[in-house]
């Protein structure tokens, strides 16, 4: 076993442990958030091993810093008291609706548990800002465009749905 | 080198457990949350596929991490929007439990 397979491997089992911690926490929605941070961090750390370095960075950045801050600071102004998230009253047949979504899940990674190819020569520079750039750049750059407008609207959106008195 | 299989499979199984955060939970945040950890499960999917296909070194493909840039972007929007609605549904309704918010349940 390399270094690579051991790291693999601990990223991969603090990623489904946190999100397991996420979506089982029913007392505090902080730690539920905190668990979130976790999960993205472990998967950054596998999106190194894959070579993705700039996608690291930016779920880093993006999910570890700017999403979960909003959560935190959503469930912080909201003042959310701890009574609220006790299970549903038909939480049996929520557990046994949740139990086939995991047999599902487990019959999907059977499937998927086939031999894959051979992973190809990795180009130098292979997830570099730079490569990624170049790609996004000329390839994508509509998509860019669209990425932008769509932030806008996301922006104007957000602005009046949180006001309270539209004028 | 980190067995490709396994990134799938891991990709999976944080999908479904995304998938039965949805369906459990009557808190609205968790909910989004658990929506969150969907996206990141997909993502995880396009970079293990870049891995495995990543072109030459004359035309480098990077096309599955262009895509979880994208995909970065929306769930920040979405994250952006639907907090927006929960403060809003919490203005309203003194609640951010989904079962109280059951106006357009048939």
């Amino acid at each position: 076993m390399t270094t690579q397979e051991i790291l693999f491997y601990a990223f991969a089992a603090l990623a489904v442990v946190s999100a397991l911690g996420m979506v089982l926490n029913l007392r505090n929605t902080v730690a539920a958030a905190m668990s979130l941070v976790v999960t993205m961090v472990s998967l950054a750390g596998i999106y190194v091993l894959l070579e993705a370095h700039l996608v690291a960075a930016i779920q880093i950045m993006v999910y570890g810093g700017a999403i979960v801050v909003l959560f935190l600071f959503v469930v912080m102004l909201l003042n959310l008291r701890a009574d609220e998230f006790a299970p549903g009253r038909q939480w049996l047949t929520k557990l046994a609706a949740g139990l086939v979504v995991f047999a599902a899940g487990a019959e999907l990674i059977r499937l998927l548990s086939g031999e894959l190819p051979e992973p190809g020569e990795l180009p130098p520079g292979f997830g570099g800002y730079r490569m990624v750039g170049i790609s996004l750049y000329t390839d994508y750059v509509l998509l860019v465009e669209m990425a932008s407008l769509l932030l806008l609207a996301a922006i104007v959106g957000a602005l009046i749905l949180a006001k309270r008195r539209i004028d | 080198m980190v067995p490709l299989e396994h990134v799938i499979g891991l990709s999976a199984l944080l999908f479904v457990i995304g998938v039965a955060g949805v369906a459990i939970r009557r808190n609205l945040i968790v909910v989004l949350m658990s929506i969150e950890l969907m996206l990141n499960a997909v993502n995880l999917a396009f970079v293990g596929f870049n891995r495995l296909w990543p072109g030459t070194a004359e035309a480098p493909r990077l096309d599955g991490q262009v895509f979880v840039l994208m995909v970065i972007t929306v769930a920040a929007a979405e994250v952006a929007v639907g907090l927006g609605i929960v403060i809003s549904m919490f203005r309203n309704r003194d609640s951010v439990n989904l079962e109280d918010v059951s106006l357009l349940k048939w």
